[in-house]
């Protein structure tokens, strides 16, 4: 359990001054992630806006160790990294313990870095993977990715006057981690910061990889006022479509549950790339994916045995 | 000469890069099997296995992972190497660039191998040509002996110029024929090679660096600017470290090799294993009295213009062999370079390019001497018809 008033005294390891958009949720991502480690960590991070907005050439905001080496590769980049710490510890070079941390959008992890984030944790590396989740290809301009939900609009996946925005389902990726059987797969979000961090905690803590989603609303491909990204965040979860829940060596468990689940209209309603599902014409696909959220969590209670 | 102890084992040519990397111990190796390149991972692997080597042997779920693997391990501080072929070098593409453009020392065999379509397995250069504008360092082997050798001088020149290095061998030509090879005892190999060092690593958590950081109009250019220096720079270095060897050896290691060639009126210029068979050739030549002589490049990459230049002047005729269809065309990318170093040259000789051997045809004694036999009337004539040639296909 950690206390805002300790986290608040240690450095962060994110310097203000980067060029993240106003209202933006991916910098508290990274601050909450970071501050939970207590042992030094070296970061690598997936091509994509986290990358873009905090290091230009000659400034970085990172006050640990950073790597960027490409789009579809964090995680085999970061297994490298793991793999020459294991080497250098063995050879007595090195002694201090470290942590290893991936953080990846959702292009960079369901989509093109799907592969190497898999053979990283059927390699069975100590590393804690971490994707920020926004729902499409962000930074550059808001095109479809795997993750993005269904009916939302995107570049590529607009609404249009036959095509009301992406047709086909999202990709469930936390579990596809959870079939790897690796010891600590999660969700989260920045808005529930005590639940992201103590989940850090015990992914840090594991002897093998760890996987955790986190949902980070974008102002600018979701489309709201600057000041909602945390409240969308809580709506996500308070609407169900994005539980909080862990999976330690294949137990299911939730970490939050709503007291009043909220019809999924509600986080709809905040967010233009949905804003044409609101004609009576199109009303019927908020119904459907109101039943596509009742279906998915009512099978996760199953899972966690609260059904 | 030769001060120390030597062994004399038969090794394939991937046993001799194998057993190279076993003296060398590097501290991680992440790879992706691909033929011909496997026999070399699952003799290390096995290496791993016995304890013989302290290395993490990272065994990634493709090239595209392996090189990125390489690519973090050497940004950590570690000693990295690799190895691949063909399709598995076209994988790493991407990531080739990186690894030059971060300046990071990691080394890889390339079993040379033709590049699909239509799929082939043999040996041919297309692989290794397609990455010769990557920033990487590129060696070419001519027999098991110069794997061996060139794996070892190839640590120390990429941590010394911090730059990446390939060290190419043609696949199953030389990586699965047995010859006898002259190795050093481990202490030895290991005193040459050294420690890594290296002034920032992503391990010292003390001293935090950013590498990879994003870098537009303001710096780029800077950045390429001084890579170009280091590999316009790197000759030197990797002559010093040949020299190096040379005293450990007796086996002397230059930007290219000669073969008969200071006399010689005519001339071809080869890289791998080729350049045995050209040299028997030239030997029977010189028998019947035509003046034929041998240019190898051993360095590729920097490219030795200088003592390409140095090496052909004069010559009545010269036949650049290339083992990689470039598709200019207009000839192969080996062509294009010599032709390109001999055009300040006053007396520039005429020059053809053969291409040959691809997706592992085999060449002869005979096919070589045929090329010597029709640069005779270009000697005589200083004429030359169609310079873009091919030597052992089917019309």
């Amino acid at each position: 359990m950690a206390r805002l008033r300790d986290l608040a005294k240690k450095p962060s390891p994110l310097t203000s001054g980067h060029r993240a958009c106003s209202g933006c949720a991916f910098p508290q991502v990274a601050r909450q992630v970071l501050l939970a480690a207590d042992t030094p960590v070296v970061v690598v991070i997936a091509t994509g806006c986290m990358e873009v907005a905090t290091t230009i050439f000659p400034y970085t905001a990172w006050q640990v160790p950073w790597m960027h080496c490409a789009f579809e590769n964090a995680a085999s980049t970061l297994s490298g990294i793991e793999a020459a710490y294991r080497a250098l510890k063995k050879r007595g070079v090195l002694d201090k313990d470290i942590r290893f941390v991936a953080f990846g959008g959702d292009g960079g992890t369901y989509d093109i870095g799907l592969q190497a984030l898999s053979g990283a944790l059927e390699r069975g590396h100590r590393l804690l993977y971490v994707c920020y989740d926004n729902q499409a290809y962000m930074n550059t301009g808001i095109q479809r990715s795997g993750a993005t939900p269904t009916y939302a609009y995107t570049t590529t996946s607009p609404a249009g006057k036959v095509i009301p925005g992406k047709t086909q389902k999202r990709k469930d990726l936390t579990e596809i981690v959870v079939a790897h059987d690796i010891p600590y797969v999660a969700q989260s979000t920045p808005a529930h910061w005590n639940d992201l961090i103590t989940k850090v905690q015990k992914a840090l803590a594991v002897d093998g990889p760890s996987f955790i989603n986190v949902l980070q609303p974008c102002r600018l491909g979701w489309t709201f006022e600057a000041d909602m990204a945390i409240e969308l965040a809580r709506l996500a979860v308070d609407t169900c479509f994005w539980p909080l829940y862990e999976v330690v060596n294949g137990e299911y468990r939730l970490t939050y549950r709503p007291k009043e689940k909220k019809p999924i209209e509600e986080w709809l309603k905040l967010q233009r790339r949905f804003r044409h599902l609101f004609t009576p014409e199109n009303r019927h696909l908020i119904d459907e994916l109101q039943a596509e959220v009742d279906r998915k969590w009512e099978r996760l209670l199953k899972k966690c045995g609260l059904a | 000469m030769s001060q120390v102890a030597k062994e004399l084992m038969a090794l394939t040519g991937n046993e001799a890069a194998a057993y190279a990397m076993r003296q060398i111990n590097p501290d991680v190796v992440a790879a992706y099997p691909i033929t011909p390149q496997t026999e070399l991972m699952q003799t290390f692997a096995q290496y791993v296995a016995d304890g013989l080597v302290d290395t993490e042997l990272v065994t990634v779920e493709s090239e595209h992972s392996a090189m990125s693997a390489c690519v973090g391990a050497a940004a950590a501080g570690a000693r990295t190497m690799t190895a691949t072929s063909s399709q598995g070098l076209a994988l790493m593409w991407e990531v080739l660039y990186i690894a030059s453009g971060l300046r990071l020392p990691i080394v890889m065999c390339v079993i040379n191998r033709a590049l699909s379509a239509p799929i082939n397995i043999h040996g041919d250069h297309s692989d290794a040509m397609g990455a010769r504008d990557s920033g990487w360092i590129q060696l070419f082997c001519e027999n098991a002996q110069e794997v061996y050798d060139n794996v070892l001088q190839a640590v120390r020149i990429a941590e010394e110029v911090f730059l990446p290095v390939m060290v190419n061998y043609d696949g199953f030509i030389i990586s699965h024929g047995v010859e006898v090879v002259e190795t050093l005892p481990k202490e030895v190999v290991q005193a040459f090679v050294g420690e890594r060092k290296t002034p920032y690593k992503l391990l010292d958590v003390e001293h935090p660096i950013t590498v990879g950081a994003l870098d537009l109009q303001d710096y780029y250019m800077e950045h390429k600017r001084a890579q170009s220096e280091a590999m316009r720079t790197a000759m030197p270095t990797i002559l010093k470290i040949g020299e190096d060897f040379e005293k450990l050896t007796g086996r002397r290691y230059e930007a290219i090799e000669t073969y008969r060639l200071d006399d010689a009126e005519l001339a071809i210029v080869a890289l791998g294993s080729t350049c045995g068979t050209a040299k028997d050739a030239i030997d029977e030549l010189r028998d019947e009295g035509l003046k034929a002589g041998l240019l190898k490049i051993r360095v590729f990459r920097p490219f030795p213009w200088k003592y390409i230049q140095t090496a052909l002047r004069g010559k009545k005729a010269v036949a650049v062999m290339d083992r990689a269809e470039g598709m200019s065309a207009v000839g192969g990318p080996v062509f294009h370079e010599v032709r390109s170093c001999l055009y300040d040259l006053g007396d520039r000789p005429p020059i053809v390019n053969y291409i040959y051997g691809l997706g592992g045809r085999d060449v002869s004694i005979e096919d070589i001497k045929k090329v010597f036999n029709e640069l005779v009337p270009i000697a005589e004539t200083g004429k030359v018809e169609d310079f873009y040639r091919y030597l052992g296909v089917r019309e």
